[in-house]
């Protein structure tokens, strides 16, 4: 499984090629290539509207796109094919459980299966368990909570043991605290269940803890496809950027490295990064704002491993959340920092004030410029 | 006051007497009904999931014909099959034609007697209840969020599955589709009246019987055959709402 690249190392689960859809001729969906690899969990992220979830119904053979097609082990499928849809099974962002027990929601693809009674049975137990639910099978299906009815939703898809899961805004509907628990739990599951799931959501906290790919949608068009940490860390474009709250990912040259940390040339500034990239390459540099902290820059410096401390100006101050966005810049060079709304104040920060601004060369995401296609 | 009375002590008697007549005239009311809403059911649940489920060319036509006949007085359901089914109607000419083409030669063939009949009766009835149980079925089954129906596909029901799912989770609809139907025809007098022509043993049902006794003076029989149609609907009702909650269990 490879899940640093734009592409599966092998032949991908599901290749989608040249996808479009139109809705009262309006375009929807316009994917020139997408590839789900073996083993992989693959968030599909971005905003309301940007046509992820549509992709998913087209991926998992529920919807039939305009125009393009669908490889699924290279072989060639349409929507509505019976015998490849039964390797999928979905979860979507309301449960829609059906009327009955718990039992019979959980079996019903089982049902349809023509499994027998007892392994059904069998079979539904050890779902419910394995979402922490074992034990109420006979509960009415109607009258779960929302997290449970959740975890119903997800089991009566895992017990399918299914090669593809799709997950449709699974926890969108879930208030922050059951959403947070859960969360964790998707992310086991998936991982203990070594399935492949194509994860659909517009919530960038989820994907970071569940995605081993990321592909970010804006539009109806895939624009960044690559490893969570690469995508979430290196915005190659300004919407990229503004949508998972970066500045857009600098761009510089590799000067030096020594013992696995390169010294990379930004502007007029000097930025150390673990990185295995040789000097002389032209790279792109990304820095997440929570790696960012922020000092007085009269003041003398903790003691820190971090090897990177810059003077910098404070450009705008926004409010997001529980903490600031302190926009800052120095000489070519602008990143972002969040920051508590307590530092906020003990500090002074307002636009205009300079800051010294420490992070990590382990925090600093390296990649090569030319290996990013339509890069900044 | 002593007319009511009166007639309610002779309905009393003559249901406790076991009249054949009277219970003749029952069994035959609720046959003809019953087999009417059977087919009813097998047209009107189909198609009301079609519409209330699928986009297709002219669904919105098929909607105006369904709505428009749940609104057709049944009186006027009775005319139009009435002339569709005498002798000199397109029915029996079609019917006359096919016999001599297929015997010629022979004696020509005399014009059915298709008016008059039982049969007649459940045309009469199909034509009235088909378009409500469909119309209340199609309402029903649109109440069903579609995300559902594409959650069932995505668990691998095929095209069937997914129908019969959606119907399971429109049941009450679907429920009330069926009684809607049934209540609007077993009550009805018009279309059986024309059609049937209330002949005594062969076509007489509750409803045209009460219209001939009221008119003889004869409240009493009137009477017990109007106590059985309230008991037919009280019985209807009660299934319907224990059906309702029995499954409520499972219900939000």
């Amino acid at each position: 499984m490879s899940v640093s690249t734009q592409r599966c190392d092998g032949t991908p689960i599901i290749r989608a090629e040249q996808l479009a859809v139109r809705y009262h001729r309006r375009t929807v969906l316009d994917v020139d290539h997408f590839d789900l690899c073996d083993g992989e969990t693959h968030v599909v992220l971005g905003p309301s509207g940007s046509g992820k979830s549509t992709l998913l119904r087209i991926l998992g053979l529920l919807e039939r796109p305009a125009s393009g097609r669908i490889l699924l082990d290279g072989e060639e499928v349409e929507a509505g094919d019976k015998k490849a849809r039964m390797m999928m099974a979905a979860v979507f962002q309301n449960p829609y459980l059906f009327k009955g027990t718990v039992e019979e929601n959980v079996a019903y693809g089982l049902a349809l299966r023509r499994v027998s009674k007892a392994e059904r049975a069998e079979r539904v137990a050890r779902a419910l368990d394995r979402v922490g639910l074992g034990g109420i099978e006979r509960s009415s299906a109607l009258r779960l909570s929302g997290g449970e009815a959740q975890r119903v939703a997800l089991a009566r898809a895992l017990v399918l043991e299914p090669r593809i899961l799709l997950l449709d805004e699974p926890l969108s509907y879930l208030d922050p605290l059951i959403k947070r628990r859960l969360v964790a739990d998707f992310s086991e599951i998936l991982s203990a269940e070594g399935v492949t799931a194509l994860y659909v959501t517009h919530d960038q906290d989820e994907a970071m803890v569940v995605a081993d790919r990321v592909s970010i949608m804006h539009e109806g068009r895939v624009v960044r496809t690559g490893g969570v940490d690469e995508v979430m860390s290196l915005p190659t474009d300004a919407w990229v950027a503004d949508f998972i709250g970066m500045d857009a990912a600098l761009r510089g040259t590799i000067t030096g490295s020594e013992e696995g940390i390169a010294e990379i040339a930004i502007g007029g500034e000097l930025v150390y990064a673990a990185t295995p990239l040789p000097p002389g390459i032209e790279v792109l540099v990304g820095i997440r704002p929570e790696d960012v902290m922020l000092f007085e820059a009269s003041h003398e410096l903790p003691a820190s491993s971090a090897r990177n401390h810059l003077l910098m100006r404070v450009e705008a101050i926004e409010r997001r959340g529980s903490t600031d966005r302190i926009s800052l810049a120095s000489s070519g060079l602008r990143l972002a920092a969040a920051v508590s709304r307590a530092a906020v104040r003990e500090l002074g920060l307002e636009a205009g004030s300079t800051v010294a601004a420490l992070f990590k060369a382990t925090s600093v995401r390296v990649q090569a410029a030319a290996s990013v296609p339509g890069g900044v | 006051m002593d007319i009511i009375f009166n007639a309610v002590e002779e309905a009393v008697r003559l249901l406790a007497a076991g009249e054949v007549g009277v219970w003749g005239i029952i069994a035959l009311s609720l046959r003809v009904s019953g087999i009417s809403i059977l087919i009813a059911m097998g047209i009107g649940i189909p198609l009301g999931y079609l519409i209330g489920s699928r986009r297709f060319v002219g669904r919105r036509f098929v909607q105006v014909v369904v709505n428009t006949g749940m609104g057709l007085p049944p009186v006027v359901a009775g005319l139009v099959v009435y002339m569709f089914l005498s002798r000199s109607g397109p029915v029996a000419e079609v019917w006359v034609n096919l016999a001599n083409a297929l015997s010629p030669g022979g004696a020509p063939h005399p014009e059915p007697r298709m008016l008059f009949t039982v049969g007649a009766m459940l045309v009469a009835q199909v034509l009235i209840s088909t378009p409500l149980v469909t119309g209340v079925t199609a309402a029903a089954i649109g109440s069903v969020p579609i995300e559902l129906r594409l959650q069932a596909r995505s668990l691998g029901a095929s095209a069937w599955q997914e129908a019969v799912l959606t119907v399971k989770e429109a049941r009450r609809g679907v429920m009330a589709a069926v009684v809607a139907g049934f209540g609007g025809i077993i009550s009805e007098v018009g279309a059986v009246m024309i059609v049937g022509g209330n002949i005594e043993g062969s076509t007489r049902v509750m409803t045209t019987a009460i219209v001939l006794e009221t008119r003889k003076g004869n409240y009493g029989l009137a009477l017990a055959l109007g106590f059985i149609l309230i008991g037919i609907a009280f019985v209807i009702n009660n299934g319907l709402t224990w059906l309702q909650q029995s499954g409520s269990r499972y219900e939000r």
